[in-house]
């Protein structure tokens, strides 16, 4: 059977495609407005427009919107209560003084705070994964990443803020310190380096949701958790636990370790005086990698659906 | 009877798929922990390319890889293999830039922000995608206009019907002014009123602006009214591509009449029909999809004691499946 090559139609095509050449002549496409910017700029753009949609929408009833947060403040004000029934019956708590406790208390409590106000949304991804609504996120001109952190913006969370403001009002009424620049600008420093931290366990646990789409329980243990456990001085806790939260979850740069050095106290694991100033680089660093395990599962499920 | 495309230059051609592949990972679990993992393609050595301004149906059954499909398109899902550009760009590369120029409908999900009114949504959009006011306010008007959204821009999307909603959400694709517009089974669970609304919105849309659309569905009633081409996946693969007529004639499909007698009869025999089933007084007779059934229903009127009759119209699973048949018989033809 000769085969001739190389001549003539074979195989492989087919007639039926010269349609396409009717269509009409192509419009060139209209230039988006400024066509490179930045990603972290867009990002900021996208989370500052969705929660703005939803504060003007929570600001729409206003009663509602007070009803809420006054609940969520009384709700996180039963914790501080629970340690003032203990220090009825005790003077001390590890060698913590009560306004002591109350301090670690404030700051963890604001840290959380900002960080669960700010993208506190983010332990929906799981359901969004499993009911299928992420992909409706992914054909919008905007990083997942903030559309999920701003997704239900509520300004009722500011309620625990609040909270762990009177707080930490109350302790530093109630005990000496003898305040010296550095102790001064740690207060802020460690703050904003907590909230840091807690964002980037908040995006962390939800990049492991892209994998286990029922692990928000598993993210609540270390924020929620987290936050509980800081509640507390570092020596009630077994010397291992201590070592995990410092070195593998970096918690104990929340206040444990600034708030030593505001309160004179020795630092847990003996570390040295310079790591109460750490918190803020700690903050970075840990967004960092929370960013990048972000970019890992989001590349994970576009590549396996699901 | 797979069709391989023209690998790509076409002039005017705005999607284009070369040997795109989409392979899954699947994991079952076989035991306590031990799972079995196994390998699914899910879309499987696809080309075909698609101009500017064509409506184009993608039909298959479920599972067959039509979602999959959509997915790369608009750059949700990376593929696996092959070459995948549509207007130019990588989709899964640059999919925010692609966002600017496409629209996406998914009938069983919706993109509006669920709590929030309608309205809400809108002007999000607004200003998420940039664009310009005058725009925005005329393609905004024109929507509410074309699909009846004036009572409903102030309701929350929760509430809304499932055709309140669907027409919700097609307005919100196409405020932007996409290029091209991909719906996802848009007229799934829709009531027929609703189902004409949508259709003729998107004949207008086609016809006046030039949109691209590609559309994914079980209902051949969408194909049949809205799409001058057609797609049939299945398994994976591309198993046609050309008008609806060539693949009722590709499927040698065949619609079927529902006839209630007054009584029960033996098989009524009415040239041009054969009967398939009786079921005491009612009567299934199959006639080819591409003929007529009014003269054929007229002669049984004639002829026999009717009480009731409907057409029932071929679903694609059976013409999908004789088109199996067909090519499999053709290909053996071939042979010998």
């Amino acid at each position: 059977m000769a085969e001739i090559t190389g001549a003539g139609p074979h195989g492989r095509r087919t007639d039926e495609e010269t349609e396409a050449a009717v269509a009409p002549a192509p419009v060139p496409a209209p230039a988006p407005a400024l066509a490179s910017r930045s990603r972290p700029a867009d990002g900021l753009r996208a989370y500052r427009l969705i929660a703005g949609m939803w504060l003007r929408s929570t600001m729409a009833y206003r009663a509602s919107f007070i009803m809420t947060t006054f609940g969520n403040f009384a709700a996180t004000a039963l914790d501080f209560v629970a340690i003032l029934l203990m220090f009825s019956r005790v003077d001390a708590l590890g060698g913590y003084t009560l306004p002591e406790i109350a301090f670690l208390y404030g700051l963890t409590s604001i840290s959380f705070g900002l960080a669960d106000l700010a993208i506190g949304s983010m332990d929906r991804l799981g359901r969004r994964v499993r009911d299928g609504t992420l992909d409706t996120l992914l054909v919008r001109p905007a990083p997942v990443l903030a559309q999920v952190a701003a997704d239900r913006f509520a300004l009722r969370r500011l309620g625990r803020v609040v909270q762990g403001v009177l707080v930490l009002v109350y302790a530093l009424g109630s005990f000496d310190v003898h305040w010296t620049a550095p102790k001064v600008l740690l207060m802020p420093l460690m703050m904003l380096g907590g909230a840091a931290i807690f964002c980037a366990v908040f995006v962390a646990g939800a990049a492991f949701q892209f994998v286990a789409q029922d692990a928000s329980e598993v993210q609540n243990a270390f924020t929620y958790g987290g936050t509980t456990l800081l509640q507390y001085p570092p020596t009630v806790f077994a010397r291992e636990l201590v070592r995990g939260v410092t070195f593998v979850l970096p918690l104990a740069f929340v206040n444990w370790l600034p708030a030593s050095y505001v309160l004179g106290r020795p630092y847990p694991l003996a570390l040295p005086w310079w790591t109460a100033f750490a918190s803020p680089l700690v903050g970075v660093g840990c967004c960092a990698l929370a960013g990048l395990a972000w970019r890992v599962g989001l590349r994970s499920y576009r590549s396996t659906g699901s | 009877m797979e069709l391989d495309g023209p690998g790509g230059g076409t002039d005017g051609a705005f999607i284009e798929l070369d040997r795109v592949e989409k392979v899954f990972d699947v994991r079952k679990k076989t035991g306590f922990l031990k799972r079995e993992r196994r390998r699914v393609r899910a879309v499987d050595a696809i080309s075909f390319s698609v101009a500017r301004g064509e409506m184009v149906g993608y039909i298959g059954p479920n599972g067959a890889g039509k979602s999959t499909t959509i997915k790369m398109l608009t750059g949700i899902l990376t593929p696996s293999g092959g070459r995948l550009r549509v207007a130019g760009i990588d989709p899964s590369r640059e999919r925010t830039r692609l966002a600017q120029r496409i629209g996406v409908v998914f009938g069983q999900r919706t993109t509006l922000w669920w709590d929030l009114p309608l309205i809400d949504s809108y002007r999000l959009m607004h200003r998420m995608y940039r664009i310009p006011d005058a725009r925005y306010r005329a393609n905004l008007d024109r929507c509410v206009e074309l699909l009846e959204l004036a009572d409903l821009l102030d309701v929350p999307v929760r509430q809304l019907s499932l055709g309140q909603r669907m027409r919700g959400d097609i307005a919100a694709a196409l405020l932007h002014d996409p290029d091209v517009l991909y719906l996802d089974e848009p007229t799934i669970g829709l009531d027929v009123i609703s189902k004409a609304r949508v259709r003729e919105f998107l004949r207008d849309l086609n016809a006046e602006r030039g949109t691209t659309v590609l559309l994914t569905t079980h209902d051949l009633q969408d194909i049949e009214q809205l799409c001058s081409r057609v797609m049939v996946i299945d398994h994976g693969r591309l198993m046609y591509d050309g008008p609806l007529a060539g693949l009722h004639e590709a499927g040698e499909s065949e619609r079927t009449l529902v006839v209630d007698l007054e009584r029960e009869l033996p098989p009524i025999e009415v040239p041009g029909t054969r009967v398939v089933r009786v079921e005491g007084p009612r009567q299934w007779l199959a006639f080819p999809a591409a003929e007529s059934a009014a003269p054929l229903v007229a002669r049984i009127a004639d002829r026999y004691p009717l009480v009731d009759l409907s057409v029932r119209e071929p679903d694609i699973e059976a013409v999908i499946a004789k088109m199996y048949a067909a090519s499999a018989a053709g290909a053996e033809r071939a042979v010998s």
